[in-house]
């Protein structure tokens, strides 16, 4: 009984395959999910696993040729065939948006052989949500045997296995789960350390042991500042339009919401605009590994995460979808983060997701500094201290205006100079077209 | 009405859309209430009872059986600086003033480059399970939310009734006020005295879950919110969200509960095809599409021409608590 293989569809938009390696030659023999060929595509490097057991009788493509996804491109024959395995055509199973599985880990969840076929066809049928949560969490579908109904993996299968560690991990993750701290290791011993202090009341001479906010702030801060080439740029926009904007309205908007105006929603709701122009500035870049190689992804939501410092530590909480806010959403959904930052009662799910994020930075005065991106993103901008300033129009007239630096760090890898400076040109050009006519 | 306290007054639906048109009528003399029987019949729910008596027949105004008449009345009293409230006596007779209110009320502020408004509320019962048949029971929401320029609201609750009217009065364009008629006596519930209102396109959580999204307005966010309460009973979490407003729309309430539950189940009573529930798929499918765990899912009314007046046939367009329950587990099993 023969089987043909065609090229398999390695991730949804992908149309075609290069045969990259076979890694058998006609007469070999291959079992059931033993990978064959190796396969490259714009996305991914795979190896695919043969869906049947038997002998490999023609390999219809050479290395190196591309063909697209459906051709035929081996023949195998198939021993101890079963009849529904017939003459009929067979896609190699399709990796799902990650390189050829792993062997399970043995240990609880991980699936036995005798269900992996069960398990192969529901990894196939995964919701967009589980093929999100798998390709975040760094599992692997097809090892987890599902809960739902007919076998089928969930959503909460895939968050189970993630926290306990039972399924396959895909090896090298492209980058760090962006929701998921790192486990809490034991604090370090430190040599002669006998005294100790805290953060927030430190002592001369006394070590402060750090709190696992602390201890996730500093290894992200190392992370993002070794991995990511930051660049720097900074520009000076007049808000002097949109300042008096918030003055009109503020009174009204604190009565109203309970919340105060501030400047922040008048930003945000800038940089989303000048993020919508710059899709670049929105990505992440997601490191290669061994088979696959680098790339950026570029994020379909703007999620704007708000550095907000606290005594002990810095939290930036995220507001979702902030495209879809007005202003006065901004400021709702930017005043009640705020309140529970304060507070510490914001959740996990206030802290995850970030794409880009808006550090209102000038507060205390300062007007300019260099942030560290914050891992995972391409680009942190802060908003500096307003100053009056004499001004000398482009009309040779003198005015007093108030003007204000934004500055920028920029993960080198993503983007250059070239889109960095003009997302700010943008962030400028939406700030200063704000002015009191406008609506929140 | 019963006071139950200081601060609230129990009141029933009909008693809800009586006591904040009344307020109205009393607090600014540029209301007035036009429509068939709203005057000395005072509105066969009694909701206008005795008001002609009080505000005269200048502003209590009785109109022929015209119902092109009474909209495109409202709507020229409303660019003249009234804030006409126009009755169309059962939703089933709006088709004659379709041409005012999509042709004409809607396309006011725009046609006049903003010159003219039209602050005007077309107040009207829909909806069945009352045994009105043909004529008496249709949902007339989706002919209407696809027009850009109208407001669409649709409230649940007594309390909602009066904050969500309130509003609609005071909005400056034109606004459709749909009231289900079967809630009108069956749905009590405390409402606050003095006047306040809800701002439109805010949708409420009546209940939170983690498992389920449900979604929907109307007489029905009563029977989700029944069956959503049974199923808690089987270890089952499910949200319900009423909508409230129709257009605008709050997606931010239905996105961010199904990024929470992703599994999202859309009830109306309306037929399925071309419905509200099938903007709200489409939106999510655009928007949280890599959130969702399940296929969303849609409990509508048939697509059928009307609402049969035999019971079984009644029965069978209507949706049954123990319906929306069964739909809710499958959802939740899936």
């Amino acid at each position: 009984m023969a089987t043909t293989i065609t090229m398999p569809q390695l991730g949804e938009t992908v149309t075609e395959g290069t045969v990259a390696q076979w890694l058998k030659s006609v007469g070999d023999n291959v079992d059931k999910y033993e990978d064959f060929v190796e396969v490259s595509t714009d996305k991914v490097n795979a190896g695919v696993p043969s869906p049947v057991t038997g002998t490999i009788r023609e390999l219809l493509v050479k290395e190196g040729e591309t063909v697209a996804t459906g051709t035929p491109i081996a023949v195998i024959d198939e021993t101890g065939a079963t009849p529904a395995a017939a003459e009929a055509p067979a896609a190699a199973p399709r990796a799902e948006s990650t390189p050829a599985p792993q062997t399970p880990s043995g240990n609880g969840a991980a699936a036995s052989v005798a269900e992996s076929a069960e398990i192969e066809s529901a990894a196939r049928g995964a919701s967009p949500a589980v093929r999100r949560l798998a390709r975040e969490h760094h599992v692997d579908i097809r090892t987890i045997k599902g809960s739902g109904a007919n076998g089928r993996v969930t959503a909460d299968d895939i968050l189970a296995a993630a926290r306990s560690g039972a399924a396959t991990q895909i090896a090298a993750p492209p980058a760090p789960p962006p929701s998921a701290p790192p486990p809490a290791a034991a604090p370090p011993i430190v040599p002669g350390a006998t005294q100790t202090s805290q953060y927030a009341q430190p002592v001369p001479g006394t070590f402060v042991t750090l709190t696992q906010a602390r201890r996730i702030i500093a290894e992200r801060m190392v992370e993002s500042r070794h991995t990511a080439p930051h660049a720097w740029s900074m520009v000076e926009i007049d808000v002097t339009d949109v300042w008096q904007w918030r003055v009109r309205e503020k009174d009204r908007f604190e009565r109203e919401t309970g919340f105060r105006l501030t400047l922040l929603p008048f930003f945000i709701r800038a940089v989303v605009k000048s993020l919508a122009e710059f899709p670049l500035m929105n990505a992440k870049f997601v490191a290669g590994n061994g088979s696959a190689p680098p790339s950026i992804y570029v994020n379909p939501e703007m999620n704007i995460g708000l550095a907000i410092g606290l005594p002990a530590n810095l939290v930036v909480p995220v507001i979702r979808h902030a495209d879809k806010l007005s202003i006065k959403g901004l400021a709702a959904a930017a005043g009640e983060l705020i309140e529970n930052a304060r507070k510490g009662k914001l959740g996990v799910d206030d802290l995850a997701g970030g794409t880009f994020t808006v550090n209102n930075n000038g507060a205390n005065g300062s007007w300019a500094s260099a942030p560290i991106i914050n891992a995972g993103q391409a680009g942190i901008v802060t908003m500096e201290a307003i100053v009056k300033k004499l001004i000398v129009r482009n009309d040779d007239t003198i005015a007093i205006r108030q003007m204000m630096n934004a500055c920028l760090s920029l993960d080198h890898r993503v983007v250059d100079g070239y889109v960095a400076s003009g997302f700010l040109a943008s962030l400028k050009r939406h700030l200063e077209a704000m002015g009191p006519q406008g609506e929140l | 009405m019963a006071v139950v306290s200081a601060n609230t007054t129990v009141m029933n639906n009909v008693e809800a859309v009586r006591a904040t048109l009344y307020d109205a009528l009393k607090s600014d003399e540029r209301v007035c209430i036009l429509g068939e029987d709203v005057g000395a019949r005072g509105n066969v729910f009694l909701i206008t009872k005795d008001f002609v008596g009080e505000f005269g027949e200048r502003r209590i105004i009785d109109t022929p059986i015209a119902e092109a008449s009474i909209v495109g009345i409202a709507v020229g009293m409303a660019m003249e600086g009234l804030r006409p409230v126009a009755e169309i006596q059962f939703a089933d007779f709006i088709y004659p003033s379709f041409n005012q209110i999509v042709g004409e009320a809607a396309k006011i502020r725009y046609r006049s480059n903003g010159e003219y408004t039209c602050p005007m509320v077309i107040r009207t019962p829909y909806g069945g399970g009352v045994r009105g048949a043909l004529s008496h029971s249709v949902s007339i929401e989706a002919l209407f939310y696809h027009v850009p320029g109208l407001k669409i609201v649709a409230p649940s609750f007594p309390a909602d009734v009066k904050g969500l009217l309130n509003t609609a009065i005071d909005d400056p364009d034109p606004v459709m006020f749909l009231e289900h008629k079967k809630t009108y006596r069956l749905i009590k519930g405390e409402v606050p005295n003095g006047h306040y209102t809800i701002p439109l396109g805010k949708a409420n959580v009546l209940k939170e879950g983690t498992q389920l999204s449900v979604v929907s307005y109307g007489l029905y966010v009563h029977w989700a919110l029944e069956a959503a309460r049974q199923l808690e009973g089987e270890g089952i979490s499910v949200e319900v969200i009423d909508l409230r407003s129709i257009r605008p729309m709050d997606k931010t309430a239905i996105l961010q509960s199904v990024e929470k539950t992703r599994k999202l189940l859309i009830i109306h009573e309306d037929n399925k095809f071309g419905g509200i529930g099938a903007e709200i798929s489409a939106m999510v499918a655009e928007e949280a599409l890599f959130h969702l765990d399940a296929p969303i899912r849609r409990l509508c009314g048939p697509d059928v021409p009307a609402m049969g007046y035999a019971l079984p046939l009644e029965e069978e367009f209507m949706s049954s608590p123990a319906e929306m329950a069964d739909a809710m587990r499958e959802m939740v099993k899936f």
